[in-house]
């Protein structure tokens, strides 16, 4: 079933110049393999769109459960710069928990919330 | 460790060192709770960001009454300082900005006050590097153009340093050390280079102590700030939270845990958020002192609030220092109006459409520019769902880049004129400050070691 990524794993952003990375960490190992599978950079390019104005890419490390997504061009210039209300991108992690996840029904037990 | 003393005689078994703040308007009290409670041998401060040598060069310019260090200094040392005397807790802290000279000596004073003139204060400086780069050809990371290029925009220049001074101020008997610019992680670095005498060439050993401190330089993100999320990440008593503690090891392993009683929470899920937070490649974090591999953690829960960290593996530092630069960029003009009840939403569209064509009238001059509906799309712009209802309240916020103060003002005078010469039922607060703030662009650049040097000065 299609569910939602909020239940799969939970995610920070941190900003440095005029690039966000995107932190994405699984709840349980067995989820993992779903995350690793399915959240390519290009569906998290897809998710914020014209928002970003540079390329997405993926860290995968795999003995933490944590992909890491380095966004350039996703600050409106960097921090200083940003007329965005949210100058630092603080808020960009949670944007990405609204991406769905097909799971199989016998991980249905991992989930969270 | 004896305070106001040497060097350590004997090597030791472990080292205890609190997160004192991980910004510069960090909350004070978990700081005093940990320099009280947490039996530390050191306290660190963090304070500093990107733009704030940049931003207190400027303001130091415009107003003579600006010490030019951490302007919560006195605060956060009149907190810890009598913890600090009566637990033998040494403090690194970067609240010396562009002034750390003067913000030693405010220590110095503020310890004498006490009775304790037997405490030796030293100060950090010589990462400002300003006319030194000043209209050289070395290229800026971000656009590849030369350094040249930002003419008299350009405000200050430093260089991120390590450790290395710092190390030398504690061996030298400092019991505070307050410094200007250095990359966050050789804060905490230091002590354990110190205290444990580690090879600063020991790859494996900086790049654990690095990880560590990058772990603690944001003071509570490790500790459930900047992480709940109710449903599915709550924690207990979030107004309460601890600053984060480590008990490191002379292997450079190290165990995690804040105050007893505290709020909260420390487990695998904190500890990886902030591993990664403002990280990229994870494999190569570099900083002055080495490139730290994250990849190779090894992540224990060993209690309640308690966290093991080990297997943290690294490479030689690069031969090079990153130097942050600010140029002046000119003003961003910005305010904010708002609607509530049936129609808001399209009121604000209106509004929009009438600010679009008073900007017009008045021929504001912008370099860029934005007029977002808060409640709909303001902070993810076009990459937010459209609303699922019509929202109940809305803001109107407009933020335009203009190339002088002059331009920028003209946003909030437009906004002053939707007050009576808007539409209906406009909800505005009467201009409380100058809606106009400086743009201090940041950008990067490399230089060789030799380009810049610490150097320690006891107050």
């Amino acid at each position: 079933m299609e569910i939602l990524l909020r239940r799969l794993a939970h995610s920070r952003s941190g900003d440095k110049g005029n690039t966000s990375n995107i932190a994405v960490i699984a709840y349980h190992p067995d989820l993992y393999p779903l995350l690793r599978d399915q959240l390519t950079a290009d569906r998290i390019a897809a998710r914020f769109g014209a928002a970003f104005t540079g390329p997405v890419r993926r860290y995968a490390v795999d003995g933490l459960g944590v992909l890491n997504f380095v966004c350039e061009g996703a600050l409106g210039g960097g921090v200083s710069r940003n007329l965005c209300l949210d100058n630092y991108g603080k808020t960009l992690a949670a944007a990405v928990l609204d991406i769905p996840i097909s799971v199989p029904d016998a991980l249905t037990a991992r989930l969270v919330g | 460790m004896t305070p106001g003393g040497a060097a350590p005689t004997r090597k030791r078994t472990s080292l205890r060192i609190g997160s004192g703040s991980g910004w510069w308007g960090d909350r004070i009290s978990p700081a005093e709770l940990s320099a009280r409670e947490g039996r530390l041998d050191y306290l660190c401060f963090e304070t500093m960001a990107e733009a704030t040598i940049s931003t207190a060069q400027v303001r130091s310019r415009a107003d003579a009454g600006f010490a030019g260090y951490d302007t919560y200094l006195e605060d956060r040392m009149a907190a810890v300082l009598p913890h600090c005397l009566a637990n033998g807790t040494r403090i690194v802290s970067n609240q010396g900005w562009i002034n750390p000279l003067g913000a030693a000596r405010k220590a110095r004073q503020m310890l004498d006050d006490l009775g304790r003139p037997d405490w030796k204060v030293a100060a950090v400086t010589g990462s400002v590097i300003t006319e030194a780069l000043r209209g050289t050809d070395r290229p800026i990371l971000e656009t590849g153009a030369p350094l040249s290029g930002l003419g008299d925009s350009l405000i200050s220049a430093e260089a991120y340093l390590g450790a290395e001074a710092i190390v030398a101020a504690l061996r030298d008997g400092a019991d505070v050390v307050i410094t200007g610019r250095v990359a966050d992680p050789s804060l905490f670095l230091a002590p354990m280079i110190h205290a444990f005498g580690w090879d600063p060439a020991d790859a494996t050993l900086v790049a654990r102590g690095s990880a560590i401190g990058h772990l603690l330089e944001c003071g509570a993100q490790l500790t459930g700030g900047y992480f709940a999320d109710p449903g599915v990440k709550d924690i207990p008593e979030p107004w309460n939270l601890g600053f984060p503690i480590a008990e490191v090891a002379p292997d450079g392993s190290a165990s995690f845990t804040k105050i007893a009683g505290t709020g909260g929470v420390l487990d695998r899920r904190t500890v990886l958020e902030q591993m990664f937070y403002e990280v990229h490649d994870p494999a190569n974090y570099i900083t002055p002192d080495v490139v730290v591999d994250f990849t190779t953690a090894v992540i224990e829960q060993t209690g309640p609030d308690q966290v093991r960290l080990s297997g943290i593996s690294g490479k030689p530092a690069t031969d090079r220092y990153k130097v942050s630069v600010g140029a002046h960029e000119g003003f961003i003009g910005e305010d904010m109006f708002f609607y509530a009840g049936p129609g808001a939403r399209q009121k604000a569209e209106l509004a929009r459409r009438i600010l679009v064509e008073r900007f017009a009238i008045v021929g504001l001059q912008a370099d860029d520019m934005r007029i977002d509906i808060l409640g709909v799309d303001a902070i993810h712009g076009p990459a937010s769902p459209e609303p699922a209802c019509e929202p109940y309240e809305v803001a109107v916020r407009v933020a335009a880049r203009c190339p002088t103060r002059a331009e920028a003002l003209k946003v909030g005078r437009e906004v002053d004129g939707m007050a009576v010469s808007g539409i209906a039922s406009t909800g505005k607060r009467v201009p409380f400050q100058d809606r106009v703030r400086e743009v201090i662009g940041i950008w990067s650049t490399l230089v060789e070691k030799s380009a810049a040097r610490g150097r320690v000065e006891f107050v």
